[in-house]
């Protein structure tokens, strides 16, 4: 569904991303765990092109652009290929101007040229399935950062998207309110939701996530099932990192 | 009937006839167009190409360190020299509208930039282009963020248009002018054309707390959260 090909991506003369090869299955979901720096954020970023790498080529679905060929993908070939994803923000990034149900609605209401009574049937649909129909007409800055969480997974998957991005989607919560978002992450993970993301979260990335992949330096060091990087990782850099990870919860405590 | 009460009713109707026929629609068409060239200067300095950044920034520049005044008798006495020659209330209305424009432009691009990158971020990730992000969600934030300052700016703008008398246009202050060279009493007359313009700005900028009503009802009382 994903296949990302020798993505390179510089800021200036600092390479973030040094030729990473991704694939991901449909239906599957994949973390991306790493240090902060290792380029995790950047190479799920480039999966919807809110950063255009250098060279490489990203295929999402049925959409795909070279970076390697001159001139450069137009506008309109962005956002073809950015139609393909939906994507969660570590801090939420609701429109504070827009109540819950039009939040959800816009890309359906604005990009698809929806009427706002259907787009706005289909995005109570979505809220129900987030648990967040209740709060409908609500504004986002009276929502906790659990249920805006909640609301920007029902806004990114409004216009069906084949994929769903997730940057850091449970880092800015407090624990409990992470939880609620692991669990409507889950249940999008049991429906079929092809799914990629970058996390720090263990809990998240070691109940959900098929296949883990360790980032490092803009390269990936490792990746397999989640249960093989939590449990027996081969590289030092991996075991290292993933010792920090599980320090961070009780010593005794086996995933 | 008190002498100087008199003297204040029989100048109201001509100093209310002057407001209504000069001084606001020199401030609104002038505020009106002012808006529009200090959104296009702003946009030229937030996402134009460098030339023509640079000319939005001189113009900022030059307008906002010269004064008022002087770039009003430019228009109205200077131009006529290299064959320009315009009637007082359209060069009071260029000069305006160029006035408005170069001080709204700034606070235009403070708002819209202060609207945070990842807005941008979302409205794309959700398909949106660039005209539709800064339609649906950049503008409507910057609009909350823009309406106190620009307020401000039309607030003056009401004052300043007194200028406009200079130019011999008949509005407010020069209808006072008037009245006063022939009945010799400054001290009433300028008072009461002091409350007339207090009066106007009042009820022109009445439309202030709705809008800024209109425009922060998504927010919490503290501002928004999160």
């Amino acid at each position: 569904m994903i296949r990302l090909s020798g993505i390179v991506k510089r800021f200036g003369d600092a390479p973030a991303l040094k030729g990473v090869e991704l694939s991901v299955a449909e239906g599957s979901v994949t973390a991306l765990i790493g240090p902060s720096g290792s380029g995790k954020s950047t190479l799920l970023r480039c999966v919807n092109l809110l950063e255009v790498p250098q060279q490489g080529r990203v295929q999402v679905g049925d959409e795909a652009i070279s970076f390697d060929d001159t001139p450069r993908p137009s506008r309109e070939a962005i956002r073809r290929l950015r139609r393909q994803s939906g994507m969660v923000f570590q801090s939420f990034q609701l429109f504070p101007h827009q109540n819950v149900v039009q939040n959800v609605a816009e890309s359906l209401v604005t990009v698809l040229d929806w009427t706002r009574e259907e787009a706005e049937a289909h995005s109570l649909d979505l809220l129900k399935k987030v648990g967040m129909a209740h709060k409908a007409r609500e504004w986002p800055a009276n929502l906790s950062g659990g249920q805006q969480q909640r609301v920007a997974i029902a806004r990114a998957l409004a216009a069906s998207p084949k994929v769903l991005l997730c940057d850091e989607p449970t880092s800015a919560l407090d624990p409990e309110l992470a939880a609620e978002v692991v669990d409507v992450l889950r249940r999008l993970a049991a429906e079929g939701t092809t799914m990629l993301m970058a996390t720090h979260d263990l809990r998240l990335a070691a109940t959900i996530a098929h296949q883990v992949v360790f980032l490092e330096d803009g390269e990936i060091r490792e990746s397999g099932s989640a249960q093989h990087i939590f449990t027996q990782p081969k590289h030092p850099r991996t075991q290292a990192f993933v010792s920090t990870l599980r320090e961070t919860v009780l010593e005794d405590w086996s995933i | 009937m008190p002498h100087w009460l008199s003297l204040m009713v029989d100048s109201f109707w001509p100093l209310l006839y002057a407001g209504v026929v000069f001084t606001v629609p020199l401030t609104l068409l002038s505020f009106a167009g002012g808006l529009l060239l200090g959104f296009a200067v702003a946009l030229a300095r937030l996402f134009g190409p460098s030339p023509l950044v640079k000319v939005a920034r001189f113009y900022v520049w030059f307008i906002r360190g010269t004064p008022l005044l002087v770039q009003l008798f430019v228009i109205f006495y200077g131009l006529p020299n290299i064959g320009i020659v315009l009637d007082a209330f359209p060069a009071a209305l260029i000069g305006f509208t160029l006035n408005v424009g170069a001080y709204t432009s700034e606070v235009i691009r403070a708002a819209i930039a202060s609207v945070p990158r990842g807005q941008w971020e979302a409205a794309y990730s959700i398909g949106m282009s660039w005209t539709q992000a800064m339609r649906r969600t950049i503008l409507p934030q910057a609009t909350g963020l823009a309406v106190p300052p620009l307020s401000n700016s039309f607030i003056s703008l009401i004052k300043d248009t007194s200028l406009a008398a200079a130019l011999t246009v008949p509005e407010i202050f020069q209808a006072a002018q008037r009245i006063a060279s022939v009945t010799y009493e400054p001290f009433i007359l300028y008072s009461e054309t002091a409350l007339i313009y207090l009066f106007f700005s009042s009820v022109l900028s009445s439309a202030q707390t709705r809008l800024e009503a209109r425009f922060g009802r998504h927010s919490s009382p503290l501002g928004a959260a999160g």
